[in-house]
């Protein structure tokens, strides 16, 4: 019996190990799943805008549509979209048509690249994506190699555009984590910050580093900086409680939106009621499900684009976008729009014809990217440096009665 | 102050992993398996809950109810169909692949239907939180109903083995198939009704677990499932006062090593406390050493 025992035990372990391993898989499967129908109704869709003329230049997009992140991809996808059809009912690129596809990748790196290649084989020319930083830093080994021109909206992290090919449209991680800080400390927002952040996730621990380096610049006193991982993401008490009880008067979350509604909701269950700060990770909260957006109230995070700014194009937008979507679009539908209409002009100026191939109009992008000057809804006068930052002033918003509302 | 607070935490924390255990204990107990879909019956239970009380506006109690009936048979039904049929088999791993099979089935029907956006559970728990020392230790209503109902229901339990005539049937039928068999027990019905239990239980800590941390999504039932099934190791798997103090001192240690150690590693910490039980002492806490008869 013992030895059975024993040979029970070692089969449990093992068969631990699978279930746990298989967790990584099962959602991989899954994602491939989804993208076919996505796939499909958007080549239908671009098929009959391209019928006129046989040449187009074809744009394909990469984001999570579903999944944990997929507030984000869905904001991005439809974003892009709106921005393709209205650049194709005015005539396109230099006169010609863009076909645009987009594929889901849940937020998964190697279901990114499985995308990327399935795009590919479509006959993309340029990549609009990705959205999130993990699988962007996959793609973007990707783009290198096929001298493919990235532009990813969203995808944060510093790797994301560690090469010449790749550009992007929001800000990258450390110039959240300092614009954070400086936004925290010139407004007087709090003198003791706590940090919870996923330490398992490049986006949010890099905006935890440099956050921290600015932070002590600027005078912050940092009382607690807790992690999770992604294995842990359902219980933060005990780093509420800690923070709590280092006294931070504001808890600075550099995470994604799932994890925070999870943070609010327990927060007020301990009766903590600190002022919660984010970056555009935050961005969706107001989405979650059956989430209670009242526990949102007074949440401020650093995003580019408030919907309800009263600027001509950005109404325009947020008109344009309600009416085809049903909702206020989000920092990341604004990036995404942007994102498009930066192509357009970059490839205005480069002279892109749809008969260049991937590498020819990656060469002519990269110079033409240095020139542009953007007018988009997420920066006034937006220009990028070689290394494909963007250069734009940060903004921040505070939820007032379950929407963003301007600060300052 | 803090270290009552996380004591606290991980006891309710701990108490959700001892029902779960429960359910994991039970049915290795007797049907002599370990019933891998057992973490997402919780899950089951959860978003049954979740459909019927935050989507359809029902009562909370009316969708606690109503999981718990769902449950128990789903987990008949997954008995009958992909167990019975294997429990002759000539290796005791073919039952084990099926219940990492109907796991997966499980999840992946729910990512059909709910798809994989998180939801966020309303608690069905309306007990307001209790603060101690001047507010300074707060002890949620979620802690206090998780705490009472596993309480409850150990002691419901162990009640039902030992002083009814289904109970006694189980205890039969764990310690010897074929000879309850040959006393009359109908050991196919019992080992269904070790299922009803376990499922039904599954479904009560899948909804304290989604009130307690209020994430449901399709793979929620899977990272607690493991963890309960470490606790129901540690404790003494077959034994049920061992699964509640297994999945408590559990809890309270995940807490603790969070707290105390680093918050990275809380997980680590957990699987190692598998590990370190396995070799120390194999059948756990309370696990009873079975005498080989001649």
């Amino acid at each position: 019996m013992k030895k059975f025992n024993k040979i029970m035990s070692a089969a449990l372990v093992a068969s631990m190990v699978m279930v746990s391993m298989a967790g990584c898989g099962s959602s991989a499967e899954t994602a491939t799943e989804a993208p076919a129908a996505g796939t499909t109704a958007a080549t239908e869709a671009a098929a009959e805008t391209t019928a006129a003329d046989g040449a187009t230049i074809k744009i394909g997009g990469i984001g999570p549509i579903t999944g944990p992140a997929a507030d984000y991809g869905i904001a991005v996808q439809n974003g892009s979209q709106l921005a393709v059809d209205e650049i194709n009912a005015n005539g396109g690129i230099n006169g010609v048509q863009i076909e645009y596809n987009f594929q889901d990748d849940v937020h998964d790196a190697t279901t990114s690249v499985n995308a990327y290649n399935s795009l590919k084989d479509w006959g993309m020319q340029m990549l609009m994506g990705t959205v999130t930083s993990g699988p962007c830093q996959a793609v973007v080994e990707k783009t290198q190699e096929d001298n493919m021109f990235q532009l990813t909206p969203s995808g944060s992290s510093v790797e994301c555009i560690k090469y010449d090919n790749a550009f992007r449209v929001c800000f990258s991680d450390p110039n959240q984590g300092i614009a954070s800080a400086d936004y925290i400390a010139d407004n007087k927002l709090a003198e003791k910050v706590a940090i919870i952040y996923n330490s398992s996730d490049v986006y949010s621990s890099g905006i935890t580093e440099k956050f921290t380096a600015e932070a002590g610049v600027k005078g912050l006193e940092i009382v607690s900086s807790e992690a999770f991982t992604a294995d842990s993401a359902t219980d933060f008490s005990v780093q509420l409680q800690k923070a709590q009880a280092a006294g931070a008067d504001l808890v600075f979350l550099p995470i994604y939106y799932t994890e925070a509604s999870i943070i609010l909701t327990q927060a007020n269950t301990m009766g903590y009621a600190p002022a919660f700060f984010g970056c555009d990770g935050l961005d969706g909260i107001l989405g979650v499900e059956n989430f209670d957006t009242a526990l949102a109230e007074g949440v401020m995070l650093l995003t580019p684009f408030a919907a309800d700014a009263k600027d001509d194009a950005t109404v325009a937008f947020v008109t344009a976008y309600e009416e085809a979507y049903g909702k206020t679009p989000s920092q990341f539908a604004a990036d995404a729009y942007d994102a498009i209409y930066i192509i357009k002009a970059a490839a205005e100026k480069a002279g892109v014809t749809a008969d260049m191939s991937v590498s020819d109009i990656c060469e002519a992008m990269k110079p033409a990217m240095l020139e542009v000057s953007v007018d988009g809804l997420t920066g006034a006068g937006m220009t990028w440096s070689a290394d494909g930052e963007p250069s734009k002033a940060p903004k921040a918003v505070k939820i007032t009665d379950g929407a963003y509302a301007a600060m300052e | 102050m803090s270290f009552i607070t996380y004591l606290v935490q991980g006891v309710s924390l701990g108490s959700v992993y001892a029902i779960i255990a429960l359910g994991y204990t039970m049915v290795y107990g007797i049907a002599k398996m370990l019933n891998f879909a057992h973490g997402d019956v919780i899950m089951v239970g959860g978003f049954t809950c979740f459909t019927l009380s935050s989507s359809m506006g029902l009562p909370p109690i009316v969708g606690v109810l109503v999981s718990i009936v769902f449950c128990t048979i789903l987990g008949v039904v997954i008995e009958r169909v992909a167990y019975r049929p294997l429990r002759e088999a000539a290796s005791p791993l073919a039952v084990l692949i099926t219940a990492i099979g109907v796991s997966y089935l499980l999840q992946n029907v729910a990512l059909l239907i709910f798809g994989s956006n998180p939801k966020s559970f309303t608690s069905v728990v309306t007990i307001p939180a209790i603060k101690l020392f001047e507010g300074q230790v707060t002890i949620s209503g979620e802690a206090i109903v998780t705490l009472i109902c596993c309480v409850v229901i150990m002691i419901g339990l162990t009640l039902f083995i030992n002083k009814t005539k289904g109970g006694q049937a189980m205890l039969a039928v764990s310690e010897d198939k074929g000879a309850a068999q040959l006393m009359g027990i109908n050991v196919n019905g019992t080992i269904a009704l070790t299922f009803a239990i376990g499922s039904g239980l599954a479904a009560i800590a899948g909804v304290l677990l989604c009130s307690t941390y209020p994430s449901l999504t399709p793979y929620t039932g899977s990272m607690p499932g493991i963890k309960a099934f470490v606790a129901a190791v540690f404790g003494g798997i077959g034994s049920i006062p061992g699964a509640m103090i297994g999945g408590i001192l559990l809890g309270v240690i995940e807490i603790f090593g969070k707290a105390y150690i680093s918050s990275q590693m809380a997980d680590a910490i957990v699987f190692s406390v598998l590990i370190i039980v396995l070799l120390v002492k194999p059948t756990g806490i309370f696990g009873k050493k079975i005498q080989e008869k001649v």
